[in-house]
């Protein structure tokens, strides 16, 4: 740096701000699909209707070609006695929990991704691997995923689940919304087995007022609140129960979307490039006065 | 100006007991990585769906780059703002920033389970998400660093190129062409060491960003929306104490006399960075009115006391003292400290805050996971040895000049 006299400095200086103004700053926004369609789908998961069968689980497994073993086994109750998540092996389980009104009538939950209207997945993924398509589906792209599991320390419900015993190719596995088959016109799998319609697909928006329907119907039955209405921004699967969500391990999570702060802060920091450009400009003039300082001290 | 120091090869045994030791737990890492790359990230780490993150986040990546600040904060004070007498921390700073980010990348390229697609975010852009910034921003600026290693490596070969045998013809343009590489360096550097800053300043923040989006999953004491500054803060309040805490052991282990002067000098701008982190930490915590969680007695607020007082609070207050400035044994103290409250900082924010919502037990690094870290540590300051003994980082003496006085009394 010491071989450089001043106007060297303003003629690279010009040159660099010339090629930094120049960056694609169109294709940085560059963002995967993330649609909010009026027609997205949903499912209402009423949890008062179901009685645990597991049907699910077995279908969902055939339908995402998963070792499913026979539907008989999935009578076993046993499975009830630990808490289950969703992993690689099954996209969907469901738990158990008693029942404090009924303790002979105990309390089904299934389990699988929520389907955000905001998805923080989407949004955290480094390579864009994840999108929300216009039928509301929350799906990932394995051919870009480079196994961060960013998504997983992202998701409010820690549904993304990832093979940590492979050494190649492991995969980050989600319910899909059934992606494939609703695009041919077949319900999600574990809709069309449900043996008691414990499960509804259907329009998110029409969903809504049934769930409130319900609940206006049978306020003993319900408790006023539907969950996934709002949480997070709302999400695609929707959640009627008896008692309060808190007791059947459902996180508590406030209404605003999961990327919002995270983005308002990203798009903050880059609005156009202008803080960094700023900051290079005035490091630049600082660069520039203190040399002349300098060379006027040694004159 | 600090005339009598000039950077030079340091000429000494290379191999001692010290870099024998460091070799042994180097290769005890690599062979526990070795098993990560065979058997999958499970059979080395504990990291499970509950935990996707853990230490090699944390440190290797979170806290690699926090500690590797030194390199920005220096090239800041010493090349843009021109201060000549601190001339001779400039070089080992980039060196450190330069291994650090190496080791960062090689961190980042463990942990992901598809360690050949690691160029994808160049290919696929997400431009809503953190870590792409971060990633691309690291990668940039690694580039950044080589770059502004070049001059150091022409210097130590112009004049010098001797290829022996069939190679010969080769000497004259060789030579020739790193006099023009040189030549261009020279004249285009700035460029270079104004975009290091900046690109810096970005990613030291938006590494901050990262955990925002894990929300109510992360422990109130640490989750802010202030976290990007919160991070840049206290990564240049780092920068300078990691310059002299390296320096110190450099002197130490080439018996070399630290510069004292320098380091003092340098020393004295702690306290003020240190401060304002320390104004933001807080404030934020009472703004947000958190501290009711630190009557709690978690891990979480036990780790978030030892963070504050003896990683900020402690030596803030030994940077503010002149006894301190001027003793190697206190400042390598000091700096020790504030080194290990943004280690623990990073570790917290990504390890000790992160709390799912299903868990069916806590994450604790596994023997695998701490092998590798301690592994690549080891492996950087090996690395760094092999290069101060090959290249002119380090600044000796020239014997030309005695020293008569210290200082040099400025306008």
């Amino acid at each position: 740096m010491e071989k450089q006299n001043r106007r060297d400095f303003l003629k690279t200086a010009a040159v660099a701000t010339a090629a930094l103004s120049g960056l694609p700053s169109k294709k940085l926004k560059a963002s995967p699909k993330n649609i909010l369609s009026e027609d997205r789908m949903g499912v209402l998961v009423d949890t008062t209707v179901c009685v645990g069968c597991r049907n699910c689980e077995w279908a969902c497994k055939e339908a995402h070609g998963l070792p499913a073993g026979n539907l008989k086994d999935y009578e076993d109750r046993s499975v009830f006695k630990t808490m289950r998540r969703p992993d690689t092996g099954a996209l969907t389980v469901v738990n158990q929990y008693k029942n404090d009104n009924n303790p002979s009538l105990p309390i089904d939950v299934k389990v699988q991704c929520m389907h955000c209207d905001h998805p923080a997945c989407v949004s955290a993924c480094i390579v864009g691997a994840f999108s929300k398509q216009e039928n509301g589906s929350v799906i990932w792209d394995t051919d870009k995923c480079i196994g961060c599991r960013y998504c997983m320390a992202a998701c409010p419900f820690q549904v993304p689940s990832f093979e940590f015993d492979k050494a190649i190719n492991p995969l980050i596995s989600k319910c899909d919304f059934c992606f494939e088959r609703t695009k041919e016109g077949k319900l999600p799998a574990c809709v069309n087995i449900c043996p008691v319609e414990a499960i509804t697909y259907g329009n998110r928006n029409d969903l809504v007022k049934v769930a409130r329907e319900r609940i206006r119907k049978y306020p003993d039955k319900y408790i006023n609140h539907i969950y996934g209405e709002n949480e997070i921004g709302g999400t695609s699967w929707l959640y009627l129960a008896g008692t309060d969500f808190s007791k059947l391990q459902f996180p508590k999570l406030n209404n605003s979307p999961a990327p919002g702060v995270s983005e308002s802060i990203q798009h903050g920091i880059f609005a156009y490039f202008v803080p960094p450009i700023s900051l290079y400009a005035l490091l630049g003039g600082i660069m520039w006065i203190t040399k002349r300082r300098q060379n006027t001290d040694s004159e | 100006m600090n005339g009598f120091f000039k950077p030079a090869l340091i000429k000494r045994k290379f191999f001692t007991p010290g870099v024998l030791i460091l070799m042994i737990i180097a290769l005890n890492g690599l062979i526990f990585l070795a098993g990560r790359f065979f058997f999958g990230i499970g059979a080395v780490t504990n990291l499970n769906n509950q935990y996707p993150w853990g230490l090699w986040i944390g440190v290797d990546v979170a806290a690699g780059v926090a500690l590797a600040a030194g390199g920005f904060t220096s090239a800041a004070i010493g090349h843009v703002m021109h201060k000549e007498h601190l001339r001779s921390i400039l070089r080992p700073a980039l060196l450190t920033a330069m291994l650090g980010y190496t080791f960062v990348a090689i961190g980042v390229f463990v942990d992901i389970g598809r360690w050949y697609y690691i160029w994808h975010p160049l290919v696929f852009w997400n431009g809503n998400s953190a870590l792409f910034e971060v990633g691309i921003c690291v990668m940039i600026y690694m580039t950044v660093l080589y770059i502004e290693f070049l001059p150091i490596v022409t210097e130590r070969f112009i004049g010098r190129v001797n290829f022996k045998g069939a190679l010969s013809f080769l000497n004259k343009p060789v030579d020739k062409f790193l006099r023009l590489l040189d030549n261009g360096l020279g004249k285009t550097m700035f460029i270079f060491v104004i975009a290091g800053v900046v690109l810096s300043t970005l990613h030291q923040s938006s590494l901050g960003t990262l955990m925002i989006i894990a929300g109510q999953k992360m422990h109130p004491l640490w989750q802010t929306p202030i976290l990007p500054l919160l991070f840049l803060l206290s990564a240049i309040a780092v920068g300078f104490p990691m310059v002299i805490f390296e320096s110190l052991i450099a002197s130490k282990s080439l018996k070399l006399k630290p510069e004292m002067n320098v380091l003092s000098s340098l020393a004295n701008t702690i306290a003020p960075l240190l401060g304002i982190y320390l104004a933001f930490k807080i404030g934020d915590m009472v703004i947000r009115g958190t501290y009711v969680y630190l009557l709690e007695p978690t891990t979480q607020s036990v780790m978030f006391m030892i963070e504050v007082v003896l990683g900020i609070i402690i030596p803030l207050r030994m940077f503010l003292s002149k006894t301190v400035l001027k003793s190697p044994g206190l400042l390598f103290t000091a700096s020790g400290l504030v080194i290990f409250g943004v280690l623990l900082n990073r570790i917290n924010n990504f390890i000790v805050a992160y709390n799912p919502p299903y868990k069916f037990g806590s994450y604790f690094p596994s023997i695998g996971e701490i092998s590798v870290t301690v592994g690549f540590v080891a492996l950087l300051v090996i690395f760094y040895r092999i290069i101060v003994f090959n290249f002119p980082v380090i600044s000796l003496p020239d014997k030309q000049f005695t020293p008569k006085n210290k200082y040099t009394v400025r306008g």
